[in-house]
């Protein structure tokens, strides 16, 4: 194990910043964290997590895919995509970084998709270990450990001192870079550390949450009852639970014409749209309730259907603290998942 | 921090529903925790005991989801309204959004409604428990061993903290005193605004509107947003977005938005209390508000059924689109 001094920690990223661009949790004027490109004076936030999650750097909100220019009868098609340069994702949280395992079960299955490969294949993620979990935190539900982090490069931030571990080739690499920086290190303050979060992740309110009435295979028992108009009955219809997920995947492709041609790009799409999938036979589904239905058996059943009953969820908490009406999974799974979860 | 008990709202809704004046309750459902209360419709005496929550969580504006309510009921729907829902209660009457004969109104008295944001910013993450003990907030974190006490004043909603009204403007009953109309400083931010240079306050908006993710909950939940198809989700409108494309896009929205509920906004502050990117959209329709005061006398959309915005109220003495535009050289 290495570590960096906390001291250093700003001429490291100076240093890193050389070589590619190096993002960052840090806090806005509103107190709260969102990842920044680091710069000269800004600092590494303490927030517990950002409010966005870090799924925009792989599958960003919008992005341009393709342009056509028409001249007289001819069209141009024209590749716009640009080369991505390698960058730092720097101090994502454990939830977050299981997140691209579920996203990368989409986009990179067959048909791959090239733009998120290409930023994927450039991203390196250090990742950083939870220290003070909060009350809408539920990782432990859906099998992570919030004190042993993924990525490519582990990170434990403790009193003074960030120690990092390599997982991969790629982030051995990084790590080299940073040389410098580290130094070779025993585990004790980390494994302090690991020891006083598990005291906190037990006693967090909600890691009794059960998911074993739920998975592939459960769609005809759940489909069609009657709780979900119960529970969607005054659902905004609005877009923040599907925005602010980390896992959420779904995309629309739209033009934009520009005078001598179309700009086709793609934008993220939310179930709770009213017009999500809808295709030339119309709309299929035409009330919020199932639209509302939709998020969750997506999450809940389909996914791990197709996916050897991983859940496409985190439990990183965000859509529980940012449901304008306070409706979300965990209120979903408890209604819907009979005894263990009441 | 209520003077109104979430027993006595239980009470008067088991009686409606008991002699059958309601068919059902709009009322805030229990949540996980102690702040995250759920707008939901109650039908029985057993569900509202069990499950009814009145707080100083229950900030939610019901008046909006009579327009879905009063269609899919059948007979009364009771609804509590707190004075500032009262306003857009009546604004969407005035705009014929629901039938007034499916609803039964209970004016509730409202001390204000706290924000968990703003006490997180106190106490921290982890909180487990928040008691309510008059004005104290007991709140207890995972990471203390000692509960800490906030006074519910300092961690009040930002609308709540510039509450222009105590008053009912609408009900059929009420429980409590109908209250005043008081003083407030709502337009003070808006003043400060008005004070910076043009290039500061582009740089304020461009600030907190490119924060914006489009998740359209500012949209979705004001009460003056009930068209049945909006622009921005309409394929055919020419002007349909689900993102924003540029800078120019990201504010398009927002101004628009502003712009179609000028005169009909009643500042009642759902859409920055439901922003998840903390973006202060009241202030652009405060702006509006105090615009439309100056320009044609004050002006308090919701305030009685049936009145007429100035802004769509032609008088010979309106002013002259020429001492607006002069007004920007001041």
């Amino acid at each position: 194990m290495l570590k960096i001094s906390l001291n250093r920690i700003d001429e490291m990223f100076k240093a890193l910043s050389q070589n590619g661009p190096i993002y960052l949790p840090v806090d806005g004027a509103d107190k709260k964290a969102r990842f920044e490109k680091w710069e000269e004076g800004k600092t590494w936030s303490k927030a517990l997590n950002t409010e966005r999650s870090a799924k925009d750097f792989f599958f960003p909100q919008m992005e341009d895919i393709v342009k056509f220019k028409t001249e007289g009868k001819n069209i141009e098609i024209i590749d716009i995509r640009s080369e991505k340069e390698d960058y730092v994702i720097f101090g994502v949280r454990p939830c977050d970084v299981k997140s691209f395992e579920i996203l990368d079960r989409v986009f990179l299955s067959e048909p791959v998709d090239s733009f998120y490969k290409s930023r994927r294949e450039h991203g390196i993620i250090v990742s950083v270990a939870c220290s003070k979990p909060t009350e809408t935190c539920f990782c432990g539900v859906f099998g992570i450990d919030a004190t042993e982090p993924q990525g490519d490069v582990s990170g434990w931030r403790c009193e003074d001192a960030l120690y990092v571990r390599a997982n991969t080739e790629k982030g051995e690499k990084f790590l080299e870079t940073i040389g410098e920086f580290t130094k070779e290190c025993d585990e004790t303050e980390v494994l302090a550390q690991k020891e006083k979060t598990k005291k906190i992740l037990d006693k967090l309110p909600l890691k009794d949450l059960d998911t074993k009435n739920f998975g592939g295979g459960k769609t005809n028992e759940f489909f069609n009852s009657p709780l979900w108009e119960e529970m969607s009955e005054t659902c905004l219809g609005c877009g923040t639970c599907t925005f602010v997920c980390p896992t959420c995947q779904c995309y629309d492709i739209k033009e934009f014409k520009t005078g001598d041609g179309v700009i086709r790009y793609r934008c993220w799409d939310s179930c709770m749209y009213s017009d999500f999938t809808k295709m030339a036979h119309g709309n299929p589904r035409l009330t919020q309730t199932e639209r509302f239905r939709q998020r969750f058996m997506h999450k809940l059943v389909y996914y791990p259907e197709n996916n050897d009953g991983i859940f496409g969820c985190v439990g990183c908490g965000r859509c529980l603290q940012k449901c304008p009406i306070s409706m979300n999974i965990v209120k979903v799974m408890k209604r819907m998942g009979g005894k263990e979860n009441e | 921090m209520q003077k109104i008990t979430c027993e006595m709202l239980i009470d008067k809704a088991v009686s409606l529903l008991s002699n059958g004046t309601v068919k059902s309750v709009l009322g805030w459902r229990k949540g996980e925790f102690d702040y995250d209360l759920t707008p939901s419709l109650f039908e029985t005496e057993e569900d509202l005991k069990n499950n009814f929550c009145y707080s100083d969580f229950s900030g939610a504006n019901f008046s909006k989801y009579l327009v879905k309510m009063t269609k899919n009921t059948e007979g009364k729907v009771l609804v509590f309204l707190k004075p500032c829902d009262t306003y857009s209660f009546n604004q969407l009457l005035t705009e014929h959004r629901f039938d007034r004969e499916k609803v039964y109104a209970v004016g509730i008295p409202c001390e204000g409604m706290v924000d968990i944001n703003k006490i997180k910013e106190i106490t921290g993450e982890g909180i487990s428990k928040i008691d309510i003990d008059g004005e104290t907030l007991v709140v207890t974190t995972l990471y203390d061993d000692e509960p800490q006490k906030i006074n519910a004043s300092e961690v009040l909603l930002e609308r709540c903290l510039n509450c222009k009204s105590k008053k009912h403007v609408a009900y059929d009953e009420l429980l409590g005193d109908e209250g005043e109309i008081i003083d407030s400083n709502r337009f003070d931010e808006v003043e400060k605004l008005e004070k910076m240079t043009p290039e500061e306050r582009f740089l304020f908006w461009q600030n907190e509107l490119s924060k914006c993710i489009r998740c359209n909950a500012c949209r979705d939940v004001c009460p003056a947003c009930t068209c049945e198809k909006c622009v921005f989700d309409n394929p055919n409108s020419g002007v349909e977005n689900k993102a924003a494309a540029n800078s120019f896009e990201e504010k398009m929205f927002h101004i628009i938005r502003a712009f179609h509920v000028a005169g009909r906004c009643t500042d009642c502050g759902e859409c920055s209390r439901v922003c998840p990117q903390n973006i202060p959209l009241h202030l652009l329709n405060r702006k509006f508000i105090k615009d439309i005061n100056s320009f044609y006398g004050e002006y308090q959309a919701g305030e009685e059924v049936g009145q007429r915005a100035p802004i769509v109220d032609y008088t010979v003495d309106d002013l002259e689109p020429g001492e607006v535009f002069d007004r920007g050289d001041k």
